[in-house]
């Protein structure tokens, strides 16, 4: 596809956002306070499962300065919320995660409970005039626990017997709750058994991939007011306004339309942010006090009670010929979902579907079982199911590589798929159950660009893989302290979530030329305003400075389903432009009216309506003409929905170090190929790579969230929770592929998640060069190290 | 409490156990992050007498007579300085939470070392906790900028 001489897209365009956030000028949630605003703080439960046999907030209340106190006897009922009752709420069952209505997950969750199902778990919620009322009502809320057994594994979970972790009457569309079963799915494509008959070798492999945090540097906020007349405000960290609108009307039992929610600039969310955190229960407290209200959490709060990534156990079989085809995948994951099951039946679902279609092969089979534990709730995070998967997937298929002696890079090239290959696995297992759609009518989920191939071979070279494999081979000869290792993993992930992810834009014109973008799309700090008006600036030929930028707020920017599933640049994008061309051709019509020159012949170019030589108006007058003259003020709104979901692909190396005597591995170099589609803003790709690979080699070396026998958590804080810092990181190399998706605007796909996927691979996968040891279980600790090379 | 804020005299009234942090985010500097109280992310970060500091671990009450840069100080009104022009051309902004932190800190290094290598600017870069840049960009950005400054810029 040819590509277009572009003056905006394509270049390095500096953020919308940008002098806002180095100057330190108010932005971030917390950074508005109101008159008469009350500091709101949770009391979380003590134990991991438990009845809250009583609970008494008298003594709470009765402190100077505590305006509420809320408990489960405040949370009864089936009446909407009232006036006349202000600190009386329905008890309804929903769920806090940011998805579309309905949402696939499990409705477990309850604004105030008297269960708890994990440390941490809501109690109480207090509003005060200052922090240290608040924190001082907390300790004199009494609570009596009936402490009830608890599980902490799904092997634990799904025992005969097992305690029950939400057997409450009103829960819904969790899979079987009474066995703790939260969400399962199980997929076959034609014929396992076949396959494996036909294939030369069998290999079988058992990945472990630990829980991980966002630990993004904005703590969860959520400031909430009511206006005048009522109506409930919400200004929050969230990355789902609309969802969370919406959530916080079920479950606060108010209309929809009375609650508005705005999110401004955030400081990161990489997933966590996709959730209904704490804007329900700081709303409550509005509601009950009449008062602006601010809650926000504490980092130790942020990392426990907030989401983490799923953690699974993930067993891998598959089937291949001498020559490197490979003839049958099996893979099948047991998953913690935590205590509630949000995003529960579909990041694991990501784990097969974003992975094993990036693979020839005619038969495979999908499962997995996501069980309710003790634990705080799974969820969300960067890559979405898909790293679990990738590091299980690209690491066996190293092995497999090595079982039939052939070169990864080699083996990679000969197994994975190209541009017009199909996705048959995912329409299969997909989010949205197809069931009512005739076989003949599906949409077939072909790879309409995919430069994985070139993203293999040019990936191979930056690093200089083929040299090195060779050198570190000789250097280890030798058996020195120090080994060195040189491996790799192929990655996909999606773009937006088809048929689902919903985007909004409204563009309006001002009679100079100028534009307004309003946009329901949610700016986690990707520089999603940014690319945004890029395309809208490109498509009327017009500058970054005339465009200006609403985002996400419901009462003013049309729906957005949120920042999630890498949908910003590819579906919102898709938004945009489709409102953009719509003025654009306004504008033409309007010019060639106005000047008698063919409007087929005319287009916009640097301020200006251009035609034939000579054929050349400014556009200022034009929109002048149209809002004066003609007495019309353009405003155009899309709604744009993608029916497909077409996956960037990539490989990505790592070339590392690794001390036989501590077990520290330093990675020296790592690189990125990535076919993203068009890159919209180089600089800003770049960036979201650069932190996808240092989240990435975290996961591969220094995370985890560790919890004790009784369900607490114990490296809660930056100093126990390791990610990486400055001083640590490899030399990074990225380098895009440019292919061109005929469904994304200018050809875009999506960049934010892909690169997540392959550093803990790659890691692994170097590792066994540099040990000639297999380590099946994340994270890479220098303990598990000086373990499997017999030092320990 | 009476120190010097961003080269400005200022007098606040502050509790015996105010964190400088809270105490000026209170006063309306909001570009002072509180991202741990713990100081362990450096996003609460400010110049204390021209070395960078966690103003979370600090009292308020020990700033008595001393001088504080926070981000809004290094701007001349609308003229920005080179560091944050730096970090704007070099994509080193994400979501800018740790920016401030981030920019206060190579300020602090390239006072004291205006041609410092690579190793240095990521030892200056280190205490400051960053989840979306992957550093990368910042510290190409603190590259830009000392080769402006030394170049004559501001």
């Amino acid at each position: 596809m040819s590509r277009k001489h572009h003056h905006i897209v394509g270049k390095d365009i500096r953020k919308v956002d940008g002098r806002q956030l180095v100057t330190g000028a108010p932005a971030f949630t917390t950074d508005f306070p109101r008159p008469g605003m009350l500091i709101a703080k949770i009391l979380g439960s003590t134990e991991a499962h438990a009845r809250i046999r009583s609970i008494d907030a008298s003594a709470a209340l009765a402190l100077p300065g505590v305006h509420a106190v809320l408990t489960h006897e405040n949370v009864r009922g089936e009446a909407a919320w009232s006036e006349r009752r202000p600190d009386l709420f329905p008890r309804v069952a929903y769920t806090r995660a940011g998805q579309d209505f309905v949402e696939p997950s499990p409705w477990d969750f309850f604004l105030l409970d008297s269960k708890v199902r994990h440390v941490g778990d809501r109690v109480a919620a207090v509003a005060a005039e200052s922090e240290e009322v608040a924190e001082e009502a907390l300790w004199k809320i009494r609570v009596e626990y009936e402490v009830l057994p608890a599980v902490f594994t799904p092997e634990e979970a799904m025992r005969e017997g097992a305690p029950v972790v939400h057997d409450e009457p009103e829960i819904l569309r969790a899979a079987d709750p009474e066995r703790n079963l939260c969400a399962s799915v199980d997929v076959t494509l034609r014929d396992l058994d076949a396959g494996f008959a036909e294939a030369d070798e069998v290999v079988e492999s058992t990945y472990r991939v630990q829980r991980v945090q966002h630990a993004q540097l904005e703590l969860h906020a959520a400031v909430s007011y009511l206006e005048p007349d009522g109506r409930l405000v919400v200004v929050c960290t969230t990355q789902v306004p609309f969802h969370t609108r919406r959530q916080i009307a079920q479950a606060l039992g108010i209309p929809i339309g009375r609650v508005r929610v705005i999110k401004p600039r955030l400081g990161g969310g990489f997933g966590g942010k996709q959730e209904m955190v704490l804007e329900d229960i700081c709303s409550a407290l509005t509601l009950a006090t009449g008062r602006p209200v601010r809650l926000e959490l504490t980092r130790h709060e942020d990392m426990n009670a907030v989401r983490s990534r799923h953690s699974m156990e993930i067993r891998l079989k598959s089937g291949a010929k001498k020559d490197g085809t490979l003839t049958a995948i099996e893979m099948a994951a047991l998953v913690d979902a935590g205590a509630y099951g949000s995003h529960s039946p579909t990041v694991p679902t990501n784990t097969g579907n974003k992975n094993l279609p990036r693979y020839r092969c005619p038969n495979v089979r999908y499962r997995f079982d996501a069980f309710y534990t003790n634990l705080p709730p799974t969820g969300a995070m960067r890559g979405y199911g898909t790293p679990q998967g990738t590091f299980a997937l690209e690491c066996h298929m190293d092995e497999v590589a090595e079982r039939l002696g052939l070169d990864p890079v080699d083996f990679r090239l000969k197994a994975t798929v190209r541009e017009g290959d199909a996705d048959e696995l995912s329409p299969h297992i997909y989010e949205v159950k197809k069931e009512n759609v005739p076989e003949d009518e599906r949409i077939v989920w072909k790879y309409a660009s995919c430069g994985l191939h070139e993203c293999l071979v040019k990936g191979a070279e930056a690093i200089g893989w083929a040299e090195k494999r060779k050198a570190h081979d000789a250097w280890n000869a030798k058996k020195p302290l120090v080994r060195k290792g040189i491996g790799m993993a192929a990655v996909s992930q999606g773009s937006g979530v088809a048929g689902i992810d919903t985007a909004g834009a409204t563009v309006k014109l001002n009679e100079d030329g100028s534009v307004t973008l309003y946009a329901g799309a949610v700016d986690v700090g990707t520089g999603g305003d940014t690319v945004l008006a890029q395309i809208v600036a490109e498509t009327l030929g017009i500058g970054m400075e005339d465009v200006t930028v609403y985002a996400s707020d419901t009462d003013l920017t049309p729906f957005d389903s949120g920042a999630y599933a890498s949908s910003t640049t590819y579906v919102s994008g898709g938004a945009a432009l489709r409102a953009a061309e719509e003025v654009r051709a306004e504008l033409l019509a309007a010019a060639a009216e106005m000047t008698g020159w063919k409007a087929e012949a005319l287009r916009l170019e640097e301020r200006h309506v251009v035609g034939s030589p000579g054929e050349r108006v400014p556009l200022h007058d034009v929109a002048t003409f149209l809002a004066y003259k003609k007495k019309v003020h353009v405003e155009r709104t899309v709604t744009h929905v993608s029916p497909v979901s077409p996956p960037p692909f990539g490989a990505q190396f790592a070339d590392l170090e690794v001390d036989t005597e501590t077990g520290q591995v330093r990675v020296v170099e790592f690189v990125t190929a990535v076919d993203a589609g068009t890159i919209l803003n180089p600089k800003l790709a770049e960036g979201q790579v650069h932190g996808a690979v240092s989240m990435g080699l975290g996961y591969a070396l220094t995370e985890e969230l560790l919890f004790d026998s009784m369900g607490r958590p114990r490296n809660v804080g930056f100093l126990d929770y390791k990610i990486f810092k400055a001083a640590g990181m490899p030399t990074m190399k990225t380098v895009f592929i440019e292919t061109y998706e005929p469904s994304g605007p200018f050809g875009v796909k999506a960049v934010a998640e892909i690169p997540t996927n392959g550093p803990a691979p790659a890691v692994g996968n170097a590792l066994h060069h540099a040990l000639g040891v297999r380590l099946r279980d994340l994270p890479f600790t220098p303990e598990k190290i000086l373990r499997a090379i017999g030092r320990m | 409490l009476h120190l010097t804020v961003n080269g400005e005299e200022k007098t606040f009234r502050i509790a015996p156990g105010d964190r400088l942090s809270e105490v000026l985010r209170r006063e309306g500097y909001f570009g002072v992050k509180v991202g741990c109280s713990t100081g362990d992310c450096g996003t609460c970060t400010v110049l204390l007498d021209g070395e960078p500091i966690v103003s979370c671990l600090m009292l308020a009450a020990q700033a008595e007579g001393r001088e504080v840069l926070t981000v809004e100080g290094l701007a001349r009104g609308r003229e920005l300085h080179p560091i944050q022009e730096a970090f704007l051309d070099e994509g080193a902004v994400q979501c800018g939470f740790c920016t401030p932190a981030m920019l206060l800190a190579a300020k602090a290094l390239l006072d004291r070392r205006p041609d410092p290598s690579e190793e240095e600017i990521r030892r200056a870069l280190a205490g400051t906790l960053c989840r979306c840049t992957g550093y990368e960009n910042p510290v190409r950005a603190v590259r830009k900028a000392a080769e402006r400054l030394r170049g004559g810029a501001r």
